[in-house]
């Protein structure tokens, strides 16, 4: 996909993540709508997936290891085709599938329940063991969020990826400098970041996480990188796209009202307008 | 009865038929594993064993991960460690998505013995069986280990093994049959019945003969499946000796206890007398030491014996 073609689709995630939020009445925006750009990159361009086939033994995996961000990785799903866009409708709501945080065991495409910070960085590793094992080329991706830094099985597992030269592996952190409590350094500093996993023998890029070209690259080299595993600091905003969350923790975790989505989905439809 | 072998050992020597059986099967420890004897796996398969570090979060995520993938992991540690440090991982990495760990873990109860209360799990069968699709099973023997370790291996989703340090009594050969969900009743009695599992099995069946020589018929079920739970099997067997004395190494709330009487209160009332510790942590000592102070004995199953009798008589 043209980097156009990936901002559209980044786009449209976001204005189902506005809506399934608006009719779910809770659900976790602000981190959804900053990792857009991100897992549209991922889904529409860079993992070798099938819909068709959600457990295809050589798919490339995702593990969203800020799973309150499912929301974005719904979307996703459904715009690619393993769902219908139907379900997005029944998010958080007894009976459905789309779960308040991911399950593998009820969702198509999700490749790991997570939701509990601090997890999936683990089990990503424990997939690129699997395909080393089974000289399998998939890749795995895991997306953590900045404020899940703070969860020590993280540095557990950043210690293993390095270990065991998982080159397979490319993280993501979705660096929006918020969490519930307030600014993430104010609440606990997890900074310096990129030293940090540095000095944890990664392979590590900084991006602009709402620059697709700069992700793109990114992906690529973390592809060529040999012997060790990459990490790949994405800079973001809280609440992208929408002006009244933008940068404020306030919406971590607080759905809009039908008015506020209404707002949202407007200033959505506009940049989309721009986009052509 | 005199030869004698730590379940742990067993399980080592298991965990070698599985890496010739089966290539999926993976094993990954957090640096004890000259202890949990997954070590002499590790020399055989190399490329299947991983030395996770003192990190056990990351040893049952990584095991998850891994089975997500298709491997068979069998992850292990000491079951404090296991259970009480990565409950959490174990919970919703593991069992909340039915992944396919076996979680075999040594070094439970008191016997583990010099190192001490922080040292020795009391309370890990409670916490296993309170989670969904877990699997906890407690193998009373070397050669019941081998076969729990084999039948995990078959059984899709998650399975706690609990192991122990101590050498223990050699019980069964190879004409015994464990099966998940199934009790093994060992010796048929009509007065009382001894269910037990781990350690305390051996010494339910001393027991028992030394009370037949004071005329009491004694059952002993070996209840190693403490979830599923062999519900119709106890239920038959309380019928019968209308009194039970349940017996493990491990603390009286939450256990093998708490399982039997939870199921006989619901469909078979039965006095009962639970042996295990008494709501209290262990201490450093010699494990057969720590096994007479916290009353874990032939003598104190005696005892346990002759009171449930008492109740059965009013």
């Amino acid at each position: 996909m043209t980097t156009i073609e990936l901002k559209r689709v980044a786009n449209v995630i976001r204005q189902d993540i506005i809506s399934m939020l608006v009719t779910a009445k809770s659900g976790h925006p602000g981190g959804s709508l900053s990792a857009a750009d991100i897992v549209a990159t991922l889904f529409f361009n860079e993992m070798r997936i099938n819909p068709k086939d959600p457990k295809w033994a050589d798919r490339d995996r995702f593990v969203l290891s800020k799973g309150h961000a499912a929301p974005v990785l719904y979307s996703a799903l459904a715009e690619k085709g393993y769902f219908s866009k139907e379900e997005l409708k029944g998010l958080r709501q007894t009976g459905h599938m789309l779960q308040g945080h991911p399950d593998m065991k009820k969702t198509p495409g999700v490749d790991m329940s997570t939701g509990s910070l601090g997890q999936g960085l683990s089990a990503a590793n424990g997939m690129a063991l699997a395909g080393k094992l089974d000289g399998k080329d998939y890749r795995v991706y895991a997306l953590l969020g900045d404020g899940e830094m703070a969860e020590g099985q993280v540095w557990e597992a950043a210690m293993a990826s390095a270990h065991y030269k998982l080159d397979n592996v490319t993280a993501i952190i979705d660096y929006n400098g918020l969490q519930i409590d307030g600014k993430t350094d104010s609440v606990m500093c997890s900074a310096p970041l990129l030293e940090k996993w540095q000095a944890f023998c990664w392979h590590v890029i900084e991006v602009d996480g709402h620059d697709i070209d700069a992700l793109l690259a990114a992906f690529a080299e973390a592809k060529t990188v040999k012997g060790k595993p990459t990490m790949i600091i994405a800079k973001t905003v809280k609440g992208k796209g929408v002006s009244f969350m933008e940068d404020q923790a306030g919406w971590h975790g607080n759905a809009p009202s039908v008015e506020q989505g209404e707002q949202a989905l407007k200033e959505l439809r506009e940049e989309a307008a721009n986009l052509g | 009865m005199a030869d004698k072998q730590a379940t742990r050992e067993a399980y080592g020597k298991a965990l070698l038929i599985l890496g010739a059986e089966n290539p999926n099967v993976v094993v990954l420890d957090a640096d004890l594993s000259k202890s949990t004897k997954t070590a002499d796996f590790g020399k055989k398969y190399p490329e299947r064993f991983f030395n996770m570090g003192i990190a056990e979060s990351n040893l049952l995520g990584t095991a998850a991960g891994l089975a997500a993938a298709g491997k068979i992991p069998f992850a292990s540690t000491f079951a404090i460690f296991a259970v009480g440090r990565a409950f959490e991982q174990i919970r919703n990495s593991i069992a909340y998505p039915k992944l396919n760990v076996k979680i075999a873990a040594t070094h439970s109860g008191i016997t583990v013995g010099e190192d001490g209360g922080s040292h020795q799990a009391i309370e890990d069968v409670a916490i296993m069986r309170a989670v969904p699709n877990m699997v906890v099973l407690v193998p009373a023997d070397g050669e019941e280990t081998r076969q729990v370790i084999l039948a995990s291996a078959k059984y899709y989703g998650p399975v706690y093994i609990r192991m122990g340090r101590l050498d223990v009594p050699l019980l069964f050969d190879e004409d015994y049959h464990f099966e998940i969900g199934k009790a093994n009743v060992l010796k048929e009695g009509t007065d009382v019945a001894i269910m037990a599992n781990g350690i305390m099995v051996s010494m339910a069946l001393e027991a028992a003969s030394d009370l037949a020589a004071e005329g009491i018929k004694v059952s002993v079920v070996n209840v190693a499946s403490v979830k599923p739970l062999d519900e119709d099997t106890i239920v038959r067997v309380a019928k019968t000796t209308k009194a039970v004395v349940t017996a493990e190494e491990h603390n009286i709330i939450g256990g093998l206890g708490s399982a039997i009487s939870e199921v006989l209160a619901e469909r078979q009332p039965t006095p009962i007398v639970r042996v295990g510790l008494k709501d209290t942590f262990g201490e450093s000592g010699k494990p057969v030491e720590l096994l007479e102070k916290y009353g874990l004995t032939k003598a104190a199953l005696i005892k346990a014996v002759h009171e449930v009798l008492a109740k059965k008589q009013k």
